[in-house]
């Protein structure tokens, strides 16, 4: 048996969808504001199918809803007799011939030539020959007068909406320490974690949502690199992200969600190069940011400019060697030590150091800088380089390679918008 | 007097087998070596050893920094995961990848000339543990700083990395990690190599270094002072 819940001032379908999955998990969105449930089983609960749908409707009506309920031994008739006949109703293949057939929603042209042929309802419709409907009508015109005769044998097709990975608890009285936080912290990932081990889900992103006692709210995201789901990491970087970025208020209420992917798969394998487990990385990488500060934690990454040591930090995740295009493989996998010379490397000061220099014609003769002094042995230069003239932080400046009296070799530049010198950084 | 072998026979004897362990040496095995990526110094050094550190010091322009970077480059061949504890944030992207170093694969920390943040997390990524190589530069930090930094701090690091398959290189101006130190180098730069006439074309072409081994420790044999020269080449 099935029970079709019609809402005809237009509910919410969330709202509909909730007061349906009360009585049975297998609900399917069948109409707008229309929705179908099985009801087998629910004998033994509520009694006869009248009592059922009775229930239902005292149901939604607590809930705030205004519906009709018809209960059918199929869902479509179900739906007809929600859509048709108003408050509660149990349908028998012979119930509907009064309803007009606008409630099978035929197609126009089908529309069209029934309203021709003088059928207003189901019975009109049911009563013509099967054999001749279908000549002239087609399959669907067949299909159509099976619904209005009540002979619907589809199965019920439940809607089966994502999971929401969600826990929330309300605090007896507002939390101002860390530790004691920690603690609610711990309950509600480990049931994340246990809802989500039990759909073979992980997370790859957990948001953190904090009420604070003026009802202020404190958001805080944690992005991973990989799919997870342990409770213990997700606790440790959540209490290390609040030491480093603590509410300005007592919490009262705590809310996690969590955002499901699938779980990372590896395959392992007895050749593949060694690396840091994940999940222990990521806390390290955290306690480190703590540390040293999120900025300066993460991998550099080349910016595509000509802009003179341009860098961008991001965040630290190990590729695999597939996903690395086999043309730059293929530079930083060159073998060295085949007569090709390692290069010259620079270290680099960062800000550069505001100089002092002797210059004779622009060519350099003596250095005074902070930790940087002595007299130009030897220089090559300028090179002129200059860029992003269009922006505020445009660059034009004369480069120089010179070996000091101090005996190290530092990149020296002129800025040739002010004549400032710099030392850029040390050869070494 | 009584030789410490003899002595040794007696206190086992007189424990009668009841100690496991006997008072000896406990035998180690020779570190597994990885290439360091320049053929001379892998001739000379025979590699670097896994599982304890290696030191790199020299003065300014001395080549201690291409060094670690061939080291980087090597280990980016053999694919492994990287991290370079930058204690005064002068690491170069730009220098690092030119040598070879595959940076999506390099962790790089950068600790604002910090020397003891650099400590802590050269200390945290060894206990992570996975690393194939872990470059901590305290080269830009001060000799009487350096200095300052316990000896006992080397003798955890030391013992963090044993029997870990990470390399573990520090970079110096001076050796002050003493015997903490399986293998030590020192660079020292011969001469910079010019091109072109000065004043007028002249060009940094590279220069010529030296790299010393004061003592091989893991291989315990007293050698003198072992040296090799190499040049690098400057990029314009």
């Amino acid at each position: 048996m099935f029970a079709a819940v019609h809402a005809p001032s237009g509910a919410d379908p969330a709202r509909l969808v909730e007061c349906a999955s009360d009585f049975s998990p297998y609900v399917e969105e069948a109409a707008p504001a229309t929705v179908t449930i099985s009801i087998d089983g629910l004998a033994h609960l509520f009694g006869s199918a009248r009592e059922i749908a009775e229930a239902i409707a005292r149901h939604a009506e607590e809930l705030g809803l205004a519906v009709h309920v018809a209960v059918a031994p199929n869902p479509d008739l179900a739906v007809h007799g929600a859509l048709g006949f108003p408050g509660v109703s149990v349908m028998e293949p012979g119930n509907t011939a009064c309803l007009p057939v606008e409630i099978l929603e035929p197609p126009p042209g089908i529309a069209d030539t029934l309203a021709l042929w003088g059928i207003r309802t189901f019975g009109d419709f049911a009563a013509l020959p099967a054999d001749g409907v279908a000549g002239r009508l087609g399959p669907l015109g067949a299909h159509l007068q099976k619904l209005a005769r009540g002979e619907g044998s589809r199965p019920l097709v439940p809607s089966n909406p994502a999971p929401r990975f969600q826990e929330s608890l309300e605090l007896e009285y507002p939390v101002t320490l860390i530790e004691p936080l920690s603690f609610v912290l711990g309950r509600l990932t480990g049931a994340l974690c246990a809802r989500l081990e039990s759909h073979g889900l992980a997370t790859h992103e957990l948001r953190l949502a904090l009420t604070l006692e003026g009802s202020d709210s404190f958001a805080r995201t944690l992005r991973l690199p990989y799919p997870m789901r342990d409770a213990r990491v997700f606790l440790k970087l959540m209490t290390l992200d609040i030491e480093q970025h603590p509410p300005p208020a007592p919490v009262t209420a705590v809310t996690l969600t969590a955002e499901p992917v699938n779980p990372r798969v590896v395959q392992h394998g007895l050749f593949i190069p060694l690396a840091p487990e994940p999940q222990k990385l990521e806390l390290t990488l955290a306690r480190i940011a703590k540390l040293v500060g999120e900025e300066n934690v993460g991998c550099p990454q080349r910016i595509d400019t000509h802009r003179p040591r341009a860098f961008r930090m991001r965040r630290f995740g190990m590729k695999k060697s597939g996903d690395i295009p086999g043309w730059q493989r293929k530079t930083w996998m060159l073998p060295r030590t085949q007569g090709c010379p390692p290069d010259f490397s620079l270290r680099v000061f960062r800000p550069a150091i505001r100089a002092q220099v002797l210059a004779l014609k622009g060519w350099p003769l003596e250095i005074f800088a902070r930790g940087v002094r002595g007299r130009v042995l030897d220089a090559a230069g300028p090179w002129r380089t200059s860029g992003d003239w269009w922006r505020e932080d445009a660059w034009s400046r004369d480069e120089w390679d010179v070996a000091l009296s101090d005996g190290a070799l530092y990149l020296l530049y002129r800025d040739r918008r002010d004549g400032q010198w710099f030392v850029e950084g040390a050869y070494d | 007097m009584q030789s410490s072998a003899a002595l040794r026979a007696g206190i086992e004897s007189a424990l009668g087998g009841r100690l496991a362990a006997h008072l000896r040496w406990r035998d180690r095995s020779a570190p597994e070596r990885v290439p360091i990526g320049i053929a001379e110094l892998d001739g000379l050094a025979g590699g670097l050893p896994r599982g304890s550190i290696t030191e790199i010091h020299g003065l300014a322009s001395s080549g201690r920094t291409s060094l670690v970077a061939a080291i980087l480059a090597a280990a980016a061949g053999r694919e492994e995961i990287c991290a370079y504890v930058d204690s005064s944030d002068v690491f170069d992207p730009a220098s690092a990848e030119a040598a070879g170093v595959d940076l999506a694969r390099l962790l790089w920390i950068r600790c604002g000339g910090n020397p003891e943040h650099a400590l802590k997390a050269a200390d945290l990524l060894i206990q992570n543990g996975g690393f194939g190589l872990v470059v901590l530069d305290l080269g830009d930090i001060s000799t009487q700083i350096a200095r300052r930094i316990p000896l006992a701090s080397w003798f955890r690091l030391r013992r963090s990395i044993e029997n870990t398959p990470t390399v573990m290189v520090l970079l110096e101006r001076n050796h002050t990690v003493k015997s903490c130190a399986a293998l030590a180098i020192e660079m020292r730069r011969e001469r910079v190599i010019w091109s072109g006439a000065p004043a007028c074309s002249r060009l940094l072409r590279g220069a010529r270094l030296n790299a010393v081994l004061p003592d091989a420790r893991i291989s315990r044999k007293s050698v003198a002072s072992e040296r090799t020269a190499f040049d690098v080449s400057a990029v314009r």
